[in-house]
């Protein structure tokens, strides 16, 4: 599935850590290390792994107070590490792009949608302000939304979560990224409309080749969604599993986050719970 | 006020609707909570799920419609039941909200949080009943005085749980009381909630989004789509995929996850 030749993005070692009250460094990422391609990546953890930060890290969106250090981060060939802030700047939005996780937060609330999705483009690109606005139209109906002339004029508080985060992903990818790490995408939505989401998405990554991390603490989802999963806890990627390869999966913090989920269909009273082994975070 | 009778209590909905602005969030929604019973409410975002149990603590105003309060162990006649929004109806049925992190005053420690409910319904044995609820919701003494900050999202669910229940109450209203925590911390929850109902002999009224944990937790449930009631079913039933409405069916295949080609 992955372009054998050279992954769109390589991370080694990569580190995130935070200054303490007590004056030390507390590592909330401590060497995670993966390669992505054209394809869809799953990173998958509970809240506190680390799996955000990780995210955030590539595009270089870490609190200012963080310390991002890596033997390797790589973004098709470009040391990002040690490039210039300012060739940082055009890649991100440009090459490498970011969906949030809730679009009630993440947009504007006082610019409307239209206006939102024709500044991110001409942030990156030189087109009239006519062209600017024929392309956002389109950049709206990719993602399936009926009507958009009509969306482009309405405010984010004036439509559905679903229709903004289709909304967010439109802007997100006008300037047609390689790269798109989208943190926990659906978790605000309806289960009907996660898919209707994740489809859209799923066909961006067939139709422009463009490699998808998919950031999320929803184990299920992901297993059906992505090529390959990594399974973060502490901190660290604990485990990599292939699609539907979930069954197989051998740590036992995997395994306990599998078995702790009610399943519809089997009755498990009580329901297991996970019992956190210290070594795991070692 | 009468006492509180320790058997079960039952609830019965009859042609509930909401309207908000000429918006009717609830559309003639009734059913039947038996005393004892685990009901649950499903749907997906404005469904009118959560209004439907805001309207039954009296939190949502009633267009029309009843909420009245059945059964009891001691006979009661149904008349003699406390009506909805009154201080004895509260002391019978009380609610724990989706959000730990808006739920919880901050600036109150979890001791303050927890006397609230007993001062204002004059409850005297304050200590004893604080103690016991946090050892009830597994927390123990050490947590009475921290701050809702310097607990975890499980933690402070734990106490939203302490709270409802330090009152005594025989039915429970759940506004999808999981759906802000992690996986692993939901088993925990979930494990307690039924560990308390079958303690307490409690009577709950669950709603939430995900099938899964609503079969899990109740006995029957209630499909609903944009304030209407779609179906009425056994949560048997819905997990051996015996259902008869499209929408639930809908639902049932988007939360068995993505399908390649869709």
């Amino acid at each position: 599935m992955s372009s054998a030749a050279s992954p769109l993005l390589i991370v080694e070692d990569m580190r995130v850590a935070f200054p303490s009250r007590d004056g030390g460094l507390r590592e909330a990422v401590r060497g995670v290390s993966f390669t992505l391609g054209r394809e869809r990546l799953g990173l998958v953890g509970e809240s506190g792994s680390g799996k955000s930060q990780t995210g955030r890290a590539i595009l270089g969106l870490s609190a200012p107070e963080s310390r991002v250090s890596a033997r390797r981060l790589e973004f098709s060939g470009i040391d990002l590490l040690n490039c210039p802030p300012k060739q940082r700047r055009t890649l991100r939005g440009a090459r490498m792009a970011m969906v949030l996780q809730d679009p009630k937060f993440s947009l504007n609330p006082v610019m409307t949608i239209g206006a939102q999705i024709v500044e991110t483009l001409r942030a990156h690109r030189r087109v009239s302000s006519k062209e600017a606005k024929a392309q956002a139209l389109a950049a709206l109906e990719s993602v399936r939304i009926d009507d958009p002339a009509r969306v482009f004029k309405l405010y984010p508080h004036e439509v559905s979560g679903g229709m903004g985060q289709r909304a967010m992903i439109a802007m997100m990818l006008i300037a047609e990224p390689d790269l798109l790490i989208a943190d926990e995408p659906t978790s605000a939505l309806d289960v009907t409309v996660q898919l209707q989401v994740l489809s859209i998405l799923d066909a961006l990554v067939k139709e422009r080749g463009m490699g998808l991390m998919l950031v999320s603490h929803d184990l299920r989802l992901v297993s059906t969604f992505c090529d390959r999963i990594l399974v973060m806890y502490a901190g660290r990627i604990v485990e990599e599993l292939a699609a539907g390869g979930l069954a197989d999966a051998r740590h036992p913090y995997t395994r306990g986050l599998m078995a702790c989920l009610p399943q519809l269909g089997a009755s498990t009273h009580p329901l297991a719970t996970l019992e956190r082994q210290p070594e795991w975070a070692l | 006020m009468n006492s509180v009778s320790s058997g079960a209590l039952g609830l019965e909905v009859r042609q509930l609707r909401v309207v908000y602005d000429g918006f009717t969030a609830v559309d003639y929604a009734s059913f039947c909570v038996a005393p004892g019973e685990s009901f649950g409410i499903v749907g997906e975002s404005g469904s009118g799920k959560s209004t439907v149990l805001r309207a039954i603590c009296g939190l949502a105003p009633k267009a029309s419609g009843t909420v009245q309060l059945v059964g009891g162990s001691s006979g009661e006649a149904s008349a003699a039941q406390p009506t909805p929004g009154s201080k004895a109806f509260s002391r019978r049925v009380q609610m724990v909200f989706q959000d730990p992190y808006g739920s919880l005053h901050p600036r109150q420690t979890v001791d303050s949080l927890l006397a609230e409910p007993l001062a204002i319904h004059g409850i005297a044995d304050a200590e004893t009943r604080i103690e016991r609820a946090l050892n009830e919701v597994g927390l123990g003494q050490g947590f009475r005085f921290r701050y809702p900050h310097q607990l975890s999202g499980g933690q402070r669910q734990r106490i939203a749980i302490a709270r409802a229940l330090i009152l005594e109450p025989q039915i429970l209203l759940l506004d999808e009381p999981t759906s802000a925590l992690d996986a692993s911390v939901q088993a925990e929850i979930l494990n307690l909630l039924e560990e308390l109902r079958r303690l307490r002999n409690l009577t709950f009224i669950m709603v939430s989004h995900d099938l899964a944990v609503v079969t899990h937790l109740c006995e029957r449930l209630l499909v609903m789509q944009r304030g209407h009631s779609v179906e009425l079913l056994a949560a048997a039933d819905l997990a051996a995929r015996r259902v008869s409405q499209p929408y639930t069916l809908s639902l049932m295949q988007a939360a068995s996850g993505f399908r390649r080609g869709q």
